[in-house]
Protein backbone atom coordinates (compact mmCIF):
# COMPACT_ATOMS: atom_id res chain seq x y z
CA UNK A 1 0.00 0.00 0.00
CA UNK A 2 2.77 2.44 0.97
CA UNK A 3 4.57 1.63 -2.25
CA UNK A 4 1.47 2.59 -4.19
CA UNK A 5 1.20 5.88 -2.37
CA UNK A 6 4.68 6.95 -3.29
CA UNK A 7 4.03 6.17 -6.93
CA UNK A 8 0.92 8.31 -6.89
CA UNK A 9 2.60 11.19 -5.18
CA UNK A 10 5.34 11.18 -7.81
CA UNK A 11 2.68 11.19 -10.48
CA UNK A 12 0.94 14.22 -9.05
CA UNK A 13 4.09 16.20 -8.64
CA UNK A 14 5.01 16.06 -12.27
CA UNK A 15 1.58 16.42 -13.83
CA UNK A 16 -1.89 16.99 -12.37
CA UNK A 17 -3.76 15.25 -15.18
CA UNK A 18 -4.43 11.60 -14.47
CA UNK A 19 -3.18 9.62 -17.38
CA UNK A 20 -2.61 5.91 -17.10
CA UNK A 21 1.02 6.42 -18.12
CA UNK A 22 1.76 8.74 -15.22
CA UNK A 23 -0.20 6.72 -12.69
CA UNK A 24 0.34 3.01 -13.15
CA UNK A 25 -2.85 1.08 -12.36
CA UNK A 26 -2.80 -0.38 -8.87
CA UNK A 27 -2.91 -4.06 -8.12
CA UNK A 28 -6.68 -4.26 -7.67
CA UNK A 29 -7.38 -2.95 -11.11
CA UNK A 30 -5.12 -4.33 -13.82
CA UNK A 31 -5.48 -2.44 -17.08
CA UNK A 32 -7.00 -4.59 -19.82
CA UNK A 33 -4.22 -6.03 -21.86
CA UNK A 34 -3.87 -5.60 -25.58
CA UNK A 35 -5.72 -2.32 -25.61
CA UNK A 36 -4.18 0.82 -27.02
CA UNK A 37 -3.91 3.24 -24.12
CA UNK A 38 -4.77 6.38 -26.09
CA UNK A 39 -8.05 4.94 -27.40
CA UNK A 40 -9.57 4.58 -23.93
CA UNK A 41 -12.71 6.60 -23.18
CA UNK A 42 -12.89 9.11 -20.39
CA UNK A 43 -14.79 6.77 -18.03
CA UNK A 44 -12.36 3.88 -18.60
CA UNK A 45 -9.42 6.18 -17.94
CA UNK A 46 -11.10 7.39 -14.78
CA UNK A 47 -11.82 3.87 -13.54
CA UNK A 48 -8.27 2.78 -14.27
CA UNK A 49 -6.79 5.65 -12.33
CA UNK A 50 -5.56 4.37 -8.98
CA UNK A 51 -7.98 5.15 -6.20
CA UNK A 52 -5.40 7.09 -4.20
CA UNK A 53 -4.75 9.74 -6.83
CA UNK A 54 -5.55 13.18 -5.34
CA UNK A 55 -7.64 14.36 -8.26
CA UNK A 56 -9.56 11.12 -8.24
CA UNK A 57 -10.10 11.37 -4.49
CA UNK A 58 -11.70 14.77 -5.00
CA UNK A 59 -13.85 13.55 -7.87
CA UNK A 60 -15.02 10.48 -5.93
CA UNK A 61 -15.80 12.57 -2.82
CA UNK A 62 -17.73 15.24 -4.73
CA UNK A 63 -19.52 12.75 -6.95
CA UNK A 64 -20.58 10.59 -4.04
CA UNK A 65 -21.81 13.59 -2.04
CA UNK A 66 -23.77 14.76 -5.06
CA UNK A 67 -25.42 11.38 -5.69
CA UNK A 68 -26.13 10.79 -1.97
CA UNK A 69 -27.65 14.24 -1.50
CA UNK A 70 -29.88 13.68 -4.52
CA UNK A 71 -31.15 10.38 -3.13
CA UNK A 72 -31.74 11.87 0.32
CA UNK A 73 -33.55 14.94 -0.99
CA UNK A 74 -35.63 12.84 -3.37
CA UNK A 75 -36.76 10.66 -0.46
CA UNK A 76 -37.43 13.64 1.81
CA UNK A 77 -39.37 15.62 -0.77
CA UNK A 78 -41.44 12.75 -2.10
CA UNK A 79 -42.42 11.51 1.38
CA UNK A 80 -43.06 14.91 2.98
CA UNK A 81 -46.79 15.15 2.15
CA UNK A 82 -47.38 11.75 3.77
CA UNK A 83 -45.36 12.73 6.84
CA UNK A 84 -47.21 16.00 7.31
CA UNK A 85 -50.47 14.16 6.94
CA UNK A 86 -49.34 11.72 9.64
CA UNK A 87 -48.34 14.49 12.04
CA UNK A 88 -51.65 16.30 11.51
CA UNK A 89 -53.57 13.06 11.88
CA UNK A 90 -51.74 12.26 15.10
CA UNK A 91 -52.85 15.58 16.62
CA UNK A 92 -56.39 15.07 15.37
CA UNK A 93 -56.55 11.59 16.88
CA UNK A 94 -55.59 13.05 20.25
CA UNK A 95 -58.20 15.80 20.06
CA UNK A 96 -60.87 13.32 19.02
CA UNK A 97 -59.79 10.97 21.83
CA UNK A 98 -59.82 13.60 24.56
CA UNK A 99 -63.35 14.55 23.52
CA UNK A 100 -64.36 10.91 23.90
CA UNK A 101 -65.37 10.47 20.26
CA UNK A 102 -62.65 8.00 19.35
CA UNK A 103 -63.48 4.42 18.47
CA UNK A 104 -61.32 1.90 16.66
CA UNK A 105 -61.68 2.12 12.92
CA UNK A 106 -63.39 5.50 12.67
CA UNK A 107 -62.41 8.00 9.99
CA UNK A 108 -60.45 10.45 12.14
CA UNK A 109 -60.29 13.23 9.56
CA UNK A 110 -64.06 13.10 9.10
CA UNK A 111 -64.78 13.08 12.85
CA UNK A 112 -62.33 15.91 13.31
CA UNK A 113 -64.34 18.13 10.97
CA UNK A 114 -66.90 18.46 13.77
CA UNK A 115 -64.34 20.46 15.77
CA UNK A 116 -64.12 24.22 15.21
CA UNK A 117 -60.56 25.50 15.62
CA UNK A 118 -60.08 29.07 16.84
CA UNK A 119 -57.02 31.09 17.71
CA UNK A 120 -57.57 32.50 21.17
CA UNK A 121 -55.92 35.53 22.72
CA UNK A 122 -55.23 34.28 26.23
CA UNK A 123 -55.22 37.66 28.03
CA UNK A 124 -58.68 38.66 26.85
CA UNK A 125 -60.28 35.27 26.26
CA UNK A 126 -61.44 36.52 22.85
CA UNK A 127 -60.97 34.76 19.52
CA UNK A 128 -58.77 36.59 17.06
CA UNK A 129 -58.96 36.69 13.25
CA UNK A 130 -55.32 37.68 13.02
CA UNK A 131 -54.23 34.12 12.24
CA UNK A 132 -55.65 31.27 10.24
CA UNK A 133 -56.53 28.63 12.86
CA UNK A 134 -55.73 25.84 10.38
CA UNK A 135 -52.21 27.16 9.89
CA UNK A 136 -51.37 28.59 13.33
CA UNK A 137 -48.48 26.77 14.99
CA UNK A 138 -48.75 26.90 18.79
CA UNK A 139 -45.24 25.59 19.40
CA UNK A 140 -43.65 28.11 17.05
CA UNK A 141 -45.69 30.91 18.62
CA UNK A 142 -44.39 30.05 22.10
CA UNK A 143 -40.83 30.58 20.83
CA UNK A 144 -41.62 33.68 18.77
CA UNK A 145 -40.48 36.83 20.59
CA UNK A 146 -43.29 38.91 19.10
CA UNK A 147 -46.01 36.41 19.96
CA UNK A 148 -44.96 35.33 23.45
CA UNK A 149 -43.82 36.73 26.76
CA UNK A 150 -41.31 35.40 29.28
CA UNK A 151 -42.71 34.16 32.60
CA UNK A 152 -41.27 35.28 35.91
CA UNK A 153 -43.43 33.12 38.11
CA UNK A 154 -43.45 29.93 36.11
CA UNK A 155 -44.97 26.94 37.94
CA UNK A 156 -45.37 24.86 34.77
CA UNK A 157 -41.70 25.46 33.91
CA UNK A 158 -42.30 26.46 30.30
CA UNK A 159 -40.10 29.57 30.13
CA UNK A 160 -42.16 31.57 27.66
CA UNK A 161 -45.89 31.59 27.24
CA UNK A 162 -47.50 32.34 23.89
CA UNK A 163 -50.11 35.12 23.78
CA UNK A 164 -52.19 33.12 21.35
CA UNK A 165 -53.15 29.42 21.32
CA UNK A 166 -55.38 27.25 19.20
CA UNK A 167 -58.48 25.91 20.95
CA UNK A 168 -61.13 23.60 19.54
CA UNK A 169 -64.88 23.84 20.07
CA UNK A 170 -67.22 20.91 19.77
CA UNK A 171 -70.88 21.80 19.27
CA UNK A 172 -74.08 19.82 19.64
CA UNK A 173 -76.29 19.32 16.62
CA UNK A 174 -78.45 22.33 17.59
CA UNK A 175 -75.37 24.58 17.59
CA UNK A 176 -75.01 24.91 21.36
CA UNK A 177 -71.58 24.35 22.86
CA UNK A 178 -70.76 20.79 23.94
CA UNK A 179 -67.07 20.87 24.92
CA UNK A 180 -63.99 23.02 24.58
CA UNK A 181 -60.61 21.37 23.96
CA UNK A 182 -57.72 23.38 25.37
CA UNK A 183 -54.01 22.70 24.82
CA UNK A 184 -51.90 22.45 27.99
CA UNK A 185 -48.23 21.73 28.55
CA UNK A 186 -45.65 21.84 31.27
CA UNK A 187 -42.59 20.14 32.69
CA UNK A 188 -42.84 16.79 34.48
CA UNK A 189 -39.78 14.90 35.68
CA UNK A 190 -37.73 14.40 32.49
CA UNK A 191 -39.68 16.10 29.80
CA UNK A 192 -42.30 18.61 28.81
CA UNK A 193 -45.72 16.98 28.71
CA UNK A 194 -47.95 18.20 25.87
CA UNK A 195 -51.63 17.46 26.03
CA UNK A 196 -55.23 18.53 25.71
CA UNK A 197 -57.90 19.02 28.34
CA UNK A 198 -61.56 18.79 27.41
CA UNK A 199 -63.93 20.97 29.47
CA UNK A 200 -67.72 20.73 29.37
CA UNK A 201 -69.98 23.57 28.23
CA UNK A 202 -70.40 24.82 31.84
CA UNK A 203 -66.72 25.89 31.75
CA UNK A 204 -66.02 24.08 35.00
CA UNK A 205 -66.46 20.32 34.60
CA UNK A 206 -63.52 18.38 33.16
CA UNK A 207 -64.42 15.80 30.58
CA UNK A 208 -60.93 14.37 30.06
CA UNK A 209 -57.20 14.96 29.90
CA UNK A 210 -54.75 13.40 27.51
CA UNK A 211 -51.05 13.87 26.85
CA UNK A 212 -49.85 13.23 23.32
CA UNK A 213 -46.15 13.81 23.83
CA UNK A 214 -43.88 13.24 26.80
CA UNK A 215 -40.82 11.23 27.82
CA UNK A 216 -41.61 10.31 31.42
CA UNK A 217 -40.31 7.09 33.02
CA UNK A 218 -41.97 4.04 31.48
CA UNK A 219 -44.13 2.20 34.00
CA UNK A 220 -44.11 5.11 36.48
CA UNK A 221 -44.53 8.65 35.15
CA UNK A 222 -45.60 7.34 31.75
CA UNK A 223 -48.70 5.97 33.49
CA UNK A 224 -50.22 9.39 32.66
CA UNK A 225 -51.20 7.52 29.50
CA UNK A 226 -52.94 4.74 31.43
CA UNK A 227 -56.66 4.78 30.53
CA UNK A 228 -57.53 3.95 34.13
CA UNK A 229 -55.76 7.04 35.40
CA UNK A 230 -57.12 9.25 32.62
CA UNK A 231 -60.62 8.11 33.55
CA UNK A 232 -60.17 9.68 36.99
CA UNK A 233 -60.37 13.14 35.40
CA UNK A 234 -63.87 12.65 34.11
CA UNK A 235 -66.46 14.82 35.93
CA UNK A 236 -63.94 16.55 38.20
CA UNK A 237 -64.49 20.27 38.79
CA UNK A 238 -61.98 23.07 38.22
CA UNK A 239 -63.36 25.74 40.59
CA UNK A 240 -65.57 25.76 43.63
CA UNK A 241 -68.98 27.42 43.74
CA UNK A 242 -70.00 26.49 40.16
CA UNK A 243 -66.90 28.10 38.72
CA UNK A 244 -67.19 31.39 40.57
CA UNK A 245 -64.93 30.37 43.47
CA UNK A 246 -61.29 29.48 43.86
CA UNK A 247 -59.31 27.23 41.53
CA UNK A 248 -59.39 23.97 43.51
CA UNK A 249 -58.41 21.19 41.09
CA UNK A 250 -55.45 19.23 42.53
CA UNK A 251 -53.39 16.19 41.59
CA UNK A 252 -52.23 14.89 44.97
CA UNK A 253 -52.13 11.91 47.30
CA UNK A 254 -54.89 13.27 49.49
CA UNK A 255 -58.02 15.22 48.65
CA UNK A 256 -57.86 19.03 48.96
CA UNK A 257 -60.08 20.84 51.53
CA UNK A 258 -62.60 21.56 48.77
CA UNK A 259 -63.41 17.84 48.56
CA UNK A 260 -63.18 14.77 46.34
CA UNK A 261 -64.73 16.51 43.34
CA UNK A 262 -61.55 18.51 42.93
CA UNK A 263 -59.08 15.69 43.56
CA UNK A 264 -57.25 13.44 41.12
CA UNK A 265 -55.25 10.74 42.84
CA UNK A 266 -51.52 11.16 42.11
CA UNK A 267 -49.67 8.37 40.32
CA UNK A 268 -47.92 6.06 42.73
CA UNK A 269 -44.16 6.00 42.26
CA UNK A 270 -44.26 9.14 40.13
CA UNK A 271 -44.35 11.99 42.60
CA UNK A 272 -42.52 14.47 40.40
CA UNK A 273 -44.53 13.72 37.27
CA UNK A 274 -47.75 14.06 39.29
CA UNK A 275 -46.53 17.34 40.72
CA UNK A 276 -45.70 18.51 37.20
CA UNK A 277 -49.19 17.65 35.98
CA UNK A 278 -50.69 19.41 39.01
CA UNK A 279 -48.61 22.52 38.32
CA UNK A 280 -49.37 22.65 34.65
CA UNK A 281 -53.11 22.16 35.09
CA UNK A 282 -53.31 24.78 37.82
CA UNK A 283 -51.23 27.17 35.71
CA UNK A 284 -53.24 26.78 32.51
CA UNK A 285 -56.59 26.93 34.30
CA UNK A 286 -55.60 30.08 36.22
CA UNK A 287 -56.13 33.73 35.26
CA UNK A 288 -52.85 33.59 33.34
CA UNK A 289 -54.10 30.65 31.33
CA UNK A 290 -57.58 29.93 30.12
CA UNK A 291 -59.63 31.50 32.95
CA UNK A 292 -60.63 34.63 30.94
CA UNK A 293 -61.89 32.32 28.20
CA UNK A 294 -63.56 29.85 30.58
CA UNK A 295 -65.34 32.78 32.22
CA UNK A 296 -66.87 33.58 28.87
CA UNK A 297 -67.78 29.92 28.41
CA UNK A 298 -69.54 29.94 31.81
CA UNK A 299 -71.41 33.11 30.84
CA UNK A 300 -72.63 31.27 27.74
CA UNK A 301 -70.97 33.74 25.37
CA UNK A 302 -69.28 31.17 23.16
CA UNK B 1 -14.18 -18.85 -1.15
CA UNK B 2 -13.94 -20.29 2.31
CA UNK B 3 -17.31 -18.97 3.36
CA UNK B 4 -20.52 -20.02 1.69
CA UNK B 5 -23.56 -17.75 1.57
CA UNK B 6 -25.16 -20.02 4.14
CA UNK B 7 -22.41 -19.59 6.69
CA UNK B 8 -22.32 -15.84 6.02
CA UNK B 9 -25.98 -15.70 6.99
CA UNK B 10 -25.92 -18.17 9.88
CA UNK B 11 -22.55 -17.46 11.52
CA UNK B 12 -23.53 -14.03 12.91
CA UNK B 13 -26.47 -15.60 14.77
CA UNK B 14 -24.53 -17.40 17.49
CA UNK B 15 -20.96 -18.22 16.46
CA UNK B 16 -19.97 -14.69 15.49
CA UNK B 17 -22.79 -12.61 16.89
CA UNK B 18 -22.09 -8.88 16.62
CA UNK B 19 -23.53 -8.17 20.08
CA UNK B 20 -22.48 -11.14 22.17
CA UNK B 21 -19.11 -11.96 20.61
CA UNK B 22 -17.93 -8.67 19.14
CA UNK B 23 -19.84 -6.60 21.75
CA UNK B 24 -20.83 -3.96 19.18
CA UNK B 25 -24.07 -1.98 18.90
CA UNK B 26 -24.79 -2.18 22.63
CA UNK B 27 -25.93 1.43 22.90
CA UNK B 28 -28.97 1.09 20.66
CA UNK B 29 -29.68 -2.36 22.09
CA UNK B 30 -30.28 -0.69 25.45
CA UNK B 31 -32.54 1.98 24.07
CA UNK B 32 -34.95 0.20 21.75
CA UNK B 33 -35.66 -3.05 23.58
CA UNK B 34 -38.36 -1.98 26.05
CA UNK B 35 -41.00 -3.37 23.69
CA UNK B 36 -40.85 -6.13 21.10
CA UNK B 37 -42.59 -4.19 18.38
CA UNK B 38 -40.04 -1.40 18.51
CA UNK B 39 -37.18 -3.92 18.68
CA UNK B 40 -38.53 -5.61 15.57
CA UNK B 41 -38.75 -2.39 13.56
CA UNK B 42 -35.21 -1.52 14.65
CA UNK B 43 -34.05 -5.00 13.57
CA UNK B 44 -35.58 -4.55 10.13
CA UNK B 45 -34.09 -1.07 9.79
CA UNK B 46 -30.59 -2.14 10.82
CA UNK B 47 -30.71 -5.27 8.65
CA UNK B 48 -31.69 -3.26 5.57
CA UNK B 49 -29.08 -0.60 6.25
CA UNK B 50 -26.23 -3.09 6.87
CA UNK B 51 -27.20 -5.19 3.86
CA UNK B 52 -27.51 -2.37 1.36
CA UNK B 53 -24.64 -0.25 2.66
CA UNK B 54 -22.33 -3.28 2.44
CA UNK B 55 -23.55 -3.93 -1.09
CA UNK B 56 -23.05 -0.36 -2.33
CA UNK B 57 -19.67 -0.06 -0.64
CA UNK B 58 -18.63 -3.35 -2.19
CA UNK B 59 -19.69 -2.16 -5.66
CA UNK B 60 -17.52 0.94 -5.24
CA UNK B 61 -14.71 -0.77 -3.31
CA UNK B 62 -12.04 -0.59 -5.99
CA UNK B 63 -12.79 3.08 -6.63
CA UNK B 64 -12.83 4.25 -3.02
CA UNK B 65 -9.64 6.17 -2.18
CA UNK B 66 -8.21 4.64 0.99
CA UNK B 67 -7.50 8.07 2.47
CA UNK B 68 -11.20 8.95 2.61
CA UNK B 69 -12.71 5.47 2.77
CA UNK B 70 -14.29 5.90 6.21
CA UNK B 71 -15.99 9.12 5.12
CA UNK B 72 -17.18 7.47 1.91
CA UNK B 73 -18.63 4.60 3.96
CA UNK B 74 -20.28 7.06 6.33
CA UNK B 75 -21.90 8.97 3.46
CA UNK B 76 -23.39 5.81 2.03
CA UNK B 77 -24.57 4.58 5.43
CA UNK B 78 -25.93 7.99 6.46
CA UNK B 79 -27.88 8.39 3.22
CA UNK B 80 -29.48 4.99 3.67
CA UNK B 81 -30.34 5.74 7.30
CA UNK B 82 -31.98 9.04 6.38
CA UNK B 83 -34.03 7.29 3.71
CA UNK B 84 -35.12 4.63 6.24
CA UNK B 85 -36.01 7.35 8.75
CA UNK B 86 -38.07 9.23 6.18
CA UNK B 87 -39.89 6.06 5.12
CA UNK B 88 -40.69 5.22 8.76
CA UNK B 89 -42.04 8.72 9.37
CA UNK B 90 -44.24 8.37 6.32
CA UNK B 91 -45.52 4.82 6.80
CA UNK B 92 -45.06 3.93 10.48
CA UNK B 93 -45.51 7.23 12.28
CA UNK B 94 -46.32 5.81 15.72
CA UNK B 95 -43.23 3.60 15.74
CA UNK B 96 -41.00 6.33 14.39
CA UNK B 97 -42.13 8.48 17.31
CA UNK B 98 -41.01 5.78 19.78
CA UNK B 99 -37.73 5.10 17.97
CA UNK B 100 -37.16 8.84 17.57
CA UNK B 101 -33.47 9.57 17.60
CA UNK B 102 -32.34 5.94 17.52
CA UNK B 103 -33.08 5.48 13.82
CA UNK B 104 -30.73 8.36 13.11
CA UNK B 105 -28.17 6.78 15.39
CA UNK B 106 -27.98 3.66 13.20
CA UNK B 107 -25.34 5.76 11.40
CA UNK B 108 -23.06 5.38 14.40
CA UNK B 109 -23.93 1.73 14.98
CA UNK B 110 -20.55 0.03 14.98
CA UNK B 111 -21.99 -3.09 13.35
CA UNK B 112 -22.76 -1.26 10.11
CA UNK B 113 -19.35 0.39 9.95
CA UNK B 114 -17.66 -2.80 11.08
CA UNK B 115 -19.10 -4.88 8.25
CA UNK B 116 -18.38 -2.17 5.68
CA UNK B 117 -14.75 -1.91 6.73
CA UNK B 118 -14.05 -5.57 7.53
CA UNK B 119 -16.03 -7.36 4.83
CA UNK B 120 -17.50 -5.18 2.10
CA UNK B 121 -14.19 -3.50 1.21
CA UNK B 122 -12.72 -6.90 0.28
CA UNK B 123 -15.61 -8.95 -1.08
CA UNK B 124 -17.98 -8.92 -4.07
CA UNK B 125 -21.33 -7.12 -3.81
CA UNK B 126 -23.70 -10.05 -3.34
CA UNK B 127 -21.54 -11.72 -0.69
CA UNK B 128 -21.32 -8.36 1.11
CA UNK B 129 -25.07 -7.98 0.98
CA UNK B 130 -25.60 -11.46 2.48
CA UNK B 131 -22.99 -10.77 5.14
CA UNK B 132 -24.65 -7.46 6.01
CA UNK B 133 -28.08 -9.04 6.26
CA UNK B 134 -26.67 -11.87 8.38
CA UNK B 135 -25.09 -9.46 10.82
CA UNK B 136 -28.23 -7.32 10.95
CA UNK B 137 -30.22 -10.43 11.80
CA UNK B 138 -27.69 -11.51 14.41
CA UNK B 139 -28.06 -8.10 16.04
CA UNK B 140 -31.84 -8.43 15.72
CA UNK B 141 -31.86 -11.85 17.35
CA UNK B 142 -30.35 -10.44 20.54
CA UNK B 143 -32.60 -7.38 20.32
CA UNK B 144 -35.70 -9.55 20.13
CA UNK B 145 -34.50 -11.77 22.96
CA UNK B 146 -33.84 -8.79 25.22
CA UNK B 147 -37.06 -7.14 24.06
CA UNK B 148 -39.06 -10.23 24.91
CA UNK B 149 -37.65 -10.47 28.44
CA UNK B 150 -38.07 -6.73 29.07
CA UNK B 151 -41.58 -6.44 27.71
CA UNK B 152 -42.83 -9.68 29.25
CA UNK B 153 -41.55 -9.03 32.77
CA UNK B 154 -41.67 -5.24 32.60
CA UNK B 155 -45.12 -4.66 31.13
CA UNK B 156 -46.64 -8.14 31.32
CA UNK B 157 -47.24 -8.26 27.57
CA UNK B 158 -45.79 -9.73 24.37
CA UNK B 159 -46.01 -7.63 21.18
CA UNK B 160 -48.39 -5.32 23.04
CA UNK B 161 -50.80 -8.16 23.83
CA UNK B 162 -51.37 -8.48 27.56
CA UNK B 163 -50.25 -11.84 28.96
CA UNK B 164 -49.89 -10.99 32.63
CA UNK B 165 -52.56 -8.51 33.78
CA UNK B 166 -50.69 -5.81 35.72
CA UNK B 167 -51.81 -4.34 39.03
CA UNK B 168 -52.26 -0.91 37.43
CA UNK B 169 -54.90 -2.40 35.15
CA UNK B 170 -56.63 -4.35 37.87
CA UNK B 171 -54.70 -7.62 37.55
CA UNK B 172 -52.31 -9.43 39.88
CA UNK B 173 -48.92 -8.99 38.26
CA UNK B 174 -46.62 -6.39 39.80
CA UNK B 175 -44.39 -5.43 36.85
CA UNK B 176 -40.65 -5.11 37.35
CA UNK B 177 -40.07 -1.41 36.69
CA UNK B 178 -36.30 -1.81 36.37
CA UNK B 179 -36.77 -3.85 33.20
CA UNK B 180 -38.43 -0.89 31.50
CA UNK B 181 -35.38 1.27 32.08
CA UNK B 182 -32.38 1.09 29.71
CA UNK B 183 -29.83 -0.13 32.31
CA UNK B 184 -31.69 -3.43 32.69
CA UNK B 185 -30.66 -4.31 29.11
CA UNK B 186 -27.04 -4.28 30.31
CA UNK B 187 -27.79 -7.04 32.79
CA UNK B 188 -29.80 -9.06 30.28
CA UNK B 189 -27.16 -8.76 27.53
CA UNK B 190 -24.51 -9.70 30.09
CA UNK B 191 -26.48 -12.79 31.04
CA UNK B 192 -26.99 -13.70 27.37
CA UNK B 193 -23.24 -13.39 26.72
CA UNK B 194 -22.61 -15.64 29.71
CA UNK B 195 -25.12 -18.19 28.44
CA UNK B 196 -23.65 -18.15 24.89
CA UNK B 197 -20.11 -18.58 26.15
CA UNK B 198 -21.04 -21.42 28.48
CA UNK B 199 -22.74 -23.12 25.54
CA UNK B 200 -19.82 -22.45 23.17
CA UNK B 201 -16.66 -22.26 25.31
CA UNK B 202 -14.51 -21.45 22.23
CA UNK B 203 -16.01 -17.92 22.35
CA UNK B 204 -14.33 -17.24 25.67
CA UNK B 205 -11.46 -14.83 25.17
CA UNK B 206 -7.95 -15.61 26.35
CA UNK B 207 -6.95 -14.05 29.61
CA UNK B 208 -5.02 -10.85 29.19
CA UNK B 209 -2.87 -11.71 32.17
CA UNK B 210 -2.00 -14.81 34.12
CA UNK B 211 -1.45 -14.97 37.83
CA UNK B 212 1.93 -16.60 38.24
CA UNK B 213 3.07 -18.50 41.20
CA UNK B 214 6.46 -17.30 42.25
CA UNK B 215 8.58 -19.89 43.89
CA UNK B 216 10.32 -18.76 47.00
CA UNK B 217 14.09 -18.93 46.98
Amino acid sequence: MSENNTENRNGQDTEAKFTPEMNPPDRDLPAPEGEVVTSKGFLRRFLDTPADNTAKTMVVALGLCFVASMIVSAAAVSLRPLQEQNAALDKQVNIVQVAGLYEDGIDVAETFEAFEPHVLELATGEFTDQFDPYQFDDRAAADDVTLSAPLDDDPANIGRQANYVTVYLLRNEDGSLDKVILPVYGYGLWSTLYGFIAVEEDGNTIYGLQFYEHAETPGLGAEVDNPRWKALWNDKLLRTDDGKGELAITVAKTAPPAGEDYHIDALSGATLTSRGVDNLIRFWMSERGFEPFLERVRAGEI
Amino acid sequence: MAQTYRTMLVDPMVDNNPITLQVLGICSALAVTSSLQVAMVMTIAVTLVTGFSSMFISVLRSQIPSSIRIIVQMIIIASLVIVVDQVLKAYAYEISKTLSVFVGLIITNCIVMGRAEAFAMKNPPFASFVDGVGNGLGYGLILMLVGFIREFLGSGSVFGITVLQTVNNGGWYVPNGLLLLPPSAFFIIGLIIWAFRSWKPEQVEDREYRIQTVEAH
